[in-house]
Formats: C-alpha cells, structure tokens, sequence
C-alpha cells in the first residue's frame, strides 16, 4: 500500500479496516523538524504502541491526532474520512480520546461528578448525574472497569483514578484512546488489570494507542508497533515479529545494551546506617516507620516499592532534608543530627552526595543556568571563592568539566536549565553529585524520563561508584533498574521494610507481591490491611 | 516542545516597559484631554518640569533617592521570593533611628553623624522587617499580610514618638528638635549651584552605593546565591543545605534596613527634623519601581528617576496648568504605576508572539536548544 515503508508489516488493509490513517504529516517548530513526512495506519480493534526516545515527536503526533497542534501538512483520516482536527472537543466528537499521563482530575469530586464535568446536558446537575449514572453501569459491565461511582478521587488508588480517565473517555463515545505512558504510575498488578482492560476494550472493537517506554509493555501487550527517531517515523512492525533488543536500536539507532554489565559485589565496612527511622511528611503522617537497614561500602542496596510508600520521605531524611524525623542516620560512624533546615549541608559534609527523586522540584533551579545548577549545594565550598565572594570563574570551569564529562548536550554552561532535556538535567545532576567523590551515594529514580541511550549511560556510573568502594542507596519505581542495579533488594510498603530479597534469585513475581505488601512479614503487621498507594 | 518563546533579555527590560510606560501616557492624556487641556502641553511641562532645569533635575534626584532605597528593599525581598510590602513601614520607624542619632550627635561634623546615623537608620528599618521575616520562618505568617500589617503599626507607633516623647515641650507642631546645621547632611548644591533650592543631598550617594552593594550581594556572593535558590526553588534551597528560615530572616532584615535609609534622605537631608508621615507613600511606589526594574539595580535606578519626574514634573504640572489640579496628578501617577507595575506583563504575550514573527532563527535557535536531546 505504501512502497516507501518496506519494512511496514501492518500496512496491508486490516479486516476491520483502518481507525486512523496519518499521512506525511509534517510539523515544524521553527528550525526543528518535529515530525517529518509521518505515515501511520492503525488498524480499527487492535492496540497499537507507539515508542521513541524524547523528543522523538510522540508527543507532537499524538497532539496533532487529538486536536492540540495543527499539522504544517498531510492528512489525517478517522474512519477513512479526512478530517483536519482543530481542538480537542473535535477530536472526541470522532471519536478519539486520550488518557494523559498526569490525570486531569478533581480531587475533591466524586468519580460520576468528573465523569460528567463538561459533558452536563443542562444548567441543573441531577438529571445529568442520573443519566450518566446508568451509563456508566453500562460501560463499568460492558469493560469490566469496576469503579465506585460515588468514591471522591483523592481517597482512590493511583489505578482507579486511571480507570476514571479511561471512563471519562469512554463515556464521551471514544472509539480511539490514546494512553500517554499510563504505567509509569501504577503496580505491576495495577498495570496488569490495566492491560487486561486493554485487552477487553480491544475485544469490543475499541482502537487503543498506547506510547511507553517500557519495551516489556509493548510485548506483552500491542499487536503492532511504530518506532519513532528524531521526528521520523523508522518503523512499523509486528509484535509478534521484534524483540526488546531490536526496538531498542531502532529507537536510538545503535545497539544498546539493555542488561547491566557488572561484577559481583565487594562490600567493605557500613559507611551508612538507618536505625530505627520515623518520618512524618508535611502534613504530620507518618511515612516511615520505624526503618533500619545498613549500606556498606562496594554495594548497592536497592530500595523497592510502589511510590508514595515512604521511600521518598525516607531519601529525604537520609540525606538531612526532613526535621521532622526521629532514629538515627548514621554516616561514615558519625551520627547525623537531623533538627534544622540546613541537615543536607551537614550530610553533604559527612560524605553524602544526593541524587533526588524530582530534578526538576528539588535537585535543579530550572530557571537558573547550567553553571550556576553545577553548584547547587556545594555553594559555599571554598572551591567557588573564598570568604562571601562567589567566584564565577572556578564555578563556570567546573561545569564546564561536569558538562565534558558526562557528555551533557547541548554543552553550553550559560543556557538555562530548562532547556536540556530530561536525560541532559538528569547527568547535570549526576555529574555534580558524583564529581564531588562523596562516600556515600543516595540516587533516587535515576533514570525517569530520561532516554535509553541516558540509561545506560547512567547506569553504568552508578556501577563504576560502586567499583569505586562507595556505599549506594538506590531508590526506584522501576523494578527492572532495581534488580539490574542492586546487590540487595529491600521492599518497602506502607512505610514499612516488608523484606529484602537477592536480585539474582527474587523473581518478579515475589518482589511484586511484597510491593503490594503481600508477605509473611508483614500479613501479621498492620500494613497489609489492602493497597492504599497514593502518589 | 509547545514552550512559549521567551522574548529577548533587551526587549524584556527596555522595549516592555517602554511600551507600558507610552500606554500610560498615552491614557493620562485622554485624562487631561477630557478635562479640556492640553495633552501635549502638559507633557512638555512634566519633561521640563522634571529635567529642563536645574532645581527641577535636583527635585527629581531627590524624589528618585528615596525610590531607589526603597524599590531596592523590595527587589532584595523578591529575589528570595518575599514580597516585602512593609516599605513604608520600615523606613518610617527608621526614623527613629536617624534622629535620635542625629540629636544625640548634635553639633558634630556630618561625617561622623551620618555613618552612625545610617547604621541606626538601617537597624531599626530591619528590625521593623525582620520581625515579619521571623514570624514567617518560625510561625508560617506570610510577609504579605504581616509587613501591611506592620505599616499600620509603624504609624501608630510614629504619632505616639513623636508626639509623646520626640517633641519639644515648647512647640505645637508635631515634630522633633531641630538637627543642628553642622550635623545635616550636606545638600548638593553647597558644591554644585546648578541644583538651585532643590533638596537634593548626599543621600543620594548613599543610594548609588546601595545600587551597586546589593548588585554584588545578589549575583556575586554565596549568600546572594542562596537567596536566589530560596526564591525559585525553596524545596531545591532546602536541598542544597540552604536554612530557609535563616535566609528569610536575613533577607527580609537587609530588605527593611535598605528602606530605612529612606529616613537618611528625608529626617538628615531635607526636613532636618522628624515630622509625622515623612515617608509620604515612597514604600509603595518602591514596588512599582521594582516591578519596572525587573529587580535589577539598573532598572530599578532608571525607573527610580522615572517616578520621581513624574513626582516633581507633576508638581509643576499643577503650578502650571491650573485645570489640572493636585487630584489629577495623583491619578495620572496612578496610571503610571497601574499599567508600569500591576499590569506590567499586558503586552508579554502580544510581544512574544511579534518576536516568533520577525525572528525566525532566533526562534528556531531557541527551539533547537530546548529540543536539542535526541542524541544523548
């Protein structure tokens, strides 16, 4: 059907004919090719995936289909009719909805209220409510998406508030969903009812797009896949016919390797200790309790679990950033005093270097220049001038240094941070907390959103650290990181250490099963009461 | 990828404000037009008012001295993400600080008087700011609401200082002793005529120095640093080791003691005694001229002048033009804030997307930069 896509297995007229048909779609910013001369067929009752690095126009794709952007050229069909989709309500109104990667929900409303919010038939809320709630009943069976109709947002796991969304969509008539990496929040069990309700959604005839970076979701999910690379279109395969290995080099264009390459541990003496930690968060609840657990030198301890089970507030106070903490941290045998607000500075001067959750919330002022981010939290080092004076200078030659090192593109000490990339801050980051040759490493999600070719990059480092004889503390969502990563795994749930495990013979599914504080320890404790995550 | 293109640094602190500046001119003179004088007359008599001569220049120094001091202590507030509206407040009860020194150092050569007098001007201007500052690092009080609420205070606290304690029991005004003639600062046209009766004085030095002091503490020192950290990112500042609840104080201390300065200008320099309200509104338009300044000490100095020829050309105005009268000007300088200050960003997005227009590679450079990421 098209000569210039050889390698396109798809592109055969499907049985129930094409939902969407994108055809050399062009979209420029400027200098920047976003998209180039895009071709896309998906096939009407099939999943499709969608992957490429960031950056790679995903994002520019999918919002031209749902109405964001307008295309410079090239046409789009929905139901092999042109359209030219100018707003989102006109995408909807064909049929195509979209579940965004941060919900776009209201806390504090019931599901059927945000369910119907902006879709009311009338100025009077009841018959609207009523309506929509006999419909939902339809589609809750029709799809198996078992929601409570009258459960307020907030006090709904991560998994249900998707599934809302999935809702949402579903009740304004889409035929065509598009999921913006709808894993990236969930458990392994949650992303496993949300494919199962892929799966029903694919039976009943519905079109799913689903982007992700996560190759292990494309297989065992999609049907077909479409590769993107630097705003072109590479390729559009069967699953059935690719691997992992084979989408990883098309999306970054070389071979990449996916496994970590890395000896066998050689833990020397504890270089951090956690004994019995409390933490409360902002709002005075506890968090974590009552933690203890040691890193020595040469090893990496991997920290598990579903976000917000504590891990975060846990990173926070290892590294002096929480006072309202009670326990010991315990750093190269000194104990740390965790009162005041200034704890990380007194940690960075015991040897600790922190590699936060959030870059762009806590570990970069993202208005702020690549230099002047090379020295966040070394500041008032005598490194960067003496006495009250900051010089300049030595801080601008030691970003300069970072950005070499760690190959931070593009390499302009002077453009502001928020104009590098997610892979590009995240080795800014990096670059400064490992240059500093701390003792002890405390890194959390190291790898979140950045892109394969940054991953391995990263990891890599991480490993050399640990060869180097520091003590590291790695914190992620990512189950694979963690088990490609660590030489000791402990699983956290519920603010609670549920159990710890050795990478090399935990299977997935037992590590998944304490995740979700499912385990001997723990079925007596109260922490096994159901999953309650919220982000 | 959808990033708005910021537009570049000179139109951001020049051509923006220019343009704001000519709306609210050209607003002011529909003001005047409706009460049927001229506008371009009443222009011409606020430019020659303000710059034609020398006293005029002298008066409009005077008024900008004051602005300066305080556009500067909202500036040092705003970088660390404070919004110090206690200006008025704290250069206020700074003038208690002045005078005292001032009368206890009566009879002695300005030059020792006025050091001193600066520091006590400076600590009791803190003070009056680090107490807001205090009470939102430790208690969670937000400066916004304590700083006003410290501005009425300050005035209550004024009336009864100077009427209960400050005052002569001889006179009726409600105002101090008189400062000796030798411990006053010097006005500038001892050494230059050209500034005719005009009270501008050696404040204004003082005002020059603060501009380049804060200059280097906020981009050259480490403590400027943090100070900026705190403002963009307190959660990052936290992360860096950087005490927020000591740098609040510290700030909002430095914000109040560079206000207070305001009483040096007009307690030693003008009025050479303390009179009630001497500060006469110049913490407020300190906001205004921050604002227009983009809280950098150039702009601030530039729309430092601004306002204090919009001040003393509008006191000509009224001499001139009778139709105009006093009420008047206060509205036109009102425009002049409202669409320079509160509405300071109306034309960000018109001008944004002019730039996307007539520059396309600029344009496609920023894009490039902030999509430069595929080859990591």
């Amino acid at each position: 059907m098209n000569p210039q896509r050889p390698e396109t297995a798809a592109a055969s007229a499907p049985a129930n004919g094409w939902a969407i048909e994108l055809e050399q779609i062009n979209k420029r910013f400027g200098a920047v090719h976003a998209n180039k001369d895009i071709d896309l067929s998906i096939a009407r009752g099939t999943i499709h995936g969608i992957v490429g690095e960031n950056g790679a126009g995903k994002s520019t794709l999918m919002s031209i289909l749902y109405g964001f952007y307008t295309a410079d050229s090239g046409t789009i069909r929905v139901n092999g009719q042109v359209q030219s989709i100018t707003d989102s309500s006109h995408a909807l109104s064909l049929g195509i909805g979209m579940v965004h990667q941060h919900f776009m929900l209201v806390d504090n409303f019931s599901v059927l209220e945000n369910i119907v919010l902006g879709a009311e038939d009338s100025g009077f809320l009841k018959p609207s409510l009523d309506r929509a709630r006999k419909e939902l009943d339809r589609l809750e069976h029709e799809y198996d998406l078992e929601v409570d109709p009258d459960a307020i947002i907030e006090d709904i796991s991560v998994g249900q508030q998707q599934r809302v969304e999935i809702l949402k969509a579903l009740y304004r008539g889409a035929e065509t969903l598009i999921l913006d990496e709808p894993t990236g929040v969930l458990t392994p069990k949650e992303a496993d009812d949300l494919f199962r309700v892929l799966r029903t959604l694919r039976e009943q005839g519905k079109t799913v797009i689903l982007i992700t970076h996560k190759l292990r979701e494309i297989m065992a999910i999609t049907d077909s896949v479409s590769v993107m690379r630097q705003g072109q279109m590479v390729a559009t395969v069967r699953t059935s016919e690719t691997s992992p290995e084979q989408l990883a080099e098309l999306m970054v264009g070389r071979r990449v390797l996916l496994r970590v390459e890395k000896d066998q541990a050689k833990p020397g003496k504890t270089l951090l200790e956690v004994q019995n930690l409390v933490v409360k968060d902002d709002m005075g609840i506890t968090r974590v309790k009552d933690v203890s657990f040691a890193v020595r030198a040469g090893e990496i301890v991997g920290i598990a679990g579903v976000s917000g089970n504590g891990q975060s507030e846990l990173l926070e106070a290892v590294s002096g950033m929480r006072d309202q903490a009670s326990g010991n941290v315990i750093l190269n045998g000194d104990a740390l005093s965790l009162k005041g607000d200034d704890g990380a500075a007194r940690a960075r001067a015991a040897g600790l270097a922190h590699v936060p959750e959030d870059r762009q919330r806590m570990g970069l002022v993202t208005n702020f220049s690549e230099w002047e981010n090379a020295i966040l939290g070394y500041q008032n080092s005598s490194d960067y001038g003496q006495g009250p004076f900051l010089d300049i200078g030595a801080a601008k030659k030691r970003a300069a240094e970072h950005v070499k090192l760690f190959d931070v593109r593009p390499a302009n000490i002077n453009l502001k941070t928020s104009l590098f990339s997610g892979g590009n801050q995240q080795k800014i980051v990096l670059a400064r907390e490992m240059e500093r040759d701390p003792d002890v490493l405390v890194i959390g999600q190291p790898t979140r959103g950045v892109d394969i070719g940054a991953i391995e990059f990263i990891h890599n480092e991480i490993i050399k650290m640990r060869d180097e004889g520091k003590a590291i503390l790695l914190v992620s969502v990512e189950l694979d990181e963690i088990r490609s990563l660590a030489d000791r795994i402990i699983v956290m749930f519920d603010g609670v250490i549920v159990g710890e495990a050795d990478p090399a013979s935990a299977s997935e599914g037992e590590l998944g099963l304490m995740m979700a504080g499912i385990n001997d320890k723990a079925a007596a404790g109260p922490g096994a009461a159901g999953q309650e995550t919220k982000p | 990828m959808s990033a708005r293109r910021p537009i570049p640094r000179w139109a951001d602190v020049a051509l923006l404000p220019a343009i704001n500046l000519l709306l609210a001119l050209i607003v002011s003179g529909l003001v005047v037009l409706f009460v049927g004088e001229n506008p371009f007359h009443a222009i011409q008599v606020i430019i020659y008012g303000a710059f034609g001569y020398g006293e005029g220049v002298g008066y409009t120094l005077y008024y900008a001295t004051n602005f300066i001091f305080t556009g500067l202590a909202v500036a040092v507030a705003a970088h660390a993400g404070l919004f110090n509206i206690g200006g008025d407040g704290q250069a206020y009860v700074a003038g208690l600080g002045a005078i005292v020194v001032a009368l206890a150092l009566d009879q002695t050569h300005w030059l020792i008087a006025m050091p001193l007098a600066v520091i006590a001007a400076g600590a009791v201007g803190g003070f009056w700011a680090f107490v807001p500052g205090w009470l939102q690092a430790k208690r969670g009080s937000h400066v916004v609401i304590t700083t006003i609420m410290f501005n009425f205070i300050a005035a209550a606290l004024m009336v009864y200082m100077v009427n209960r304690v400050l005052k002569p029991a001889s006179t009726m005004a409600p105002e101090s002793e008189t400062i000796d003639v030798a411990g006053r600062v010097p006005q500038l046209r001892q050494f230059f005529s050209f500034f005719g009766y005009s009270p501008v004085n050696l404040s204004i030095v003082i005002a020059i120095a603060a501009l380049i002091g804060v200059y280097i503490l906020i981009w050259h020192t480490k403590f400027g640093y943090a100070m900026r950290v705190l403002g963009q990112n307190p959660t990052a500042s936290r992360y860096a080791g950087i005490s927020n609840s000591r740098m609040i104080m510290i700030t909002m201390t430095i914000s109040g003691a560079l206000a207070g300065m305001v009483a040096i200008n007009e307690v030693m320099g003008v009025q050479n005694r303390l009179v009630l309200d001497f500060v006469a509104g110049a913490g407020f338009v300190g906001i205004a001229v921050a604002l227009m300044g983009r809280n950098h000490p150039i702009g601030i100095a530039l729309a430092a002048v601004l306002f204090g020829a919009l001040y003393q050309g509008g006191q000509e105005l009224q001499f001139v033009i009778p139709g105009i009268t006093r009420e008047m000007i206060v509205v036109i300088q009102a425009l002049v804030i409202l669409f320079t200050g509160a509405m300071e960003g109306l034309f960000r997005p018109a001008l944004e997307r002019a730039f996307m227009l007539f520059s396309p590679e600029q344009k496609a450079d920023a894009i490039a930069a902030s999509t430069a990421k595929t080859e990591s």
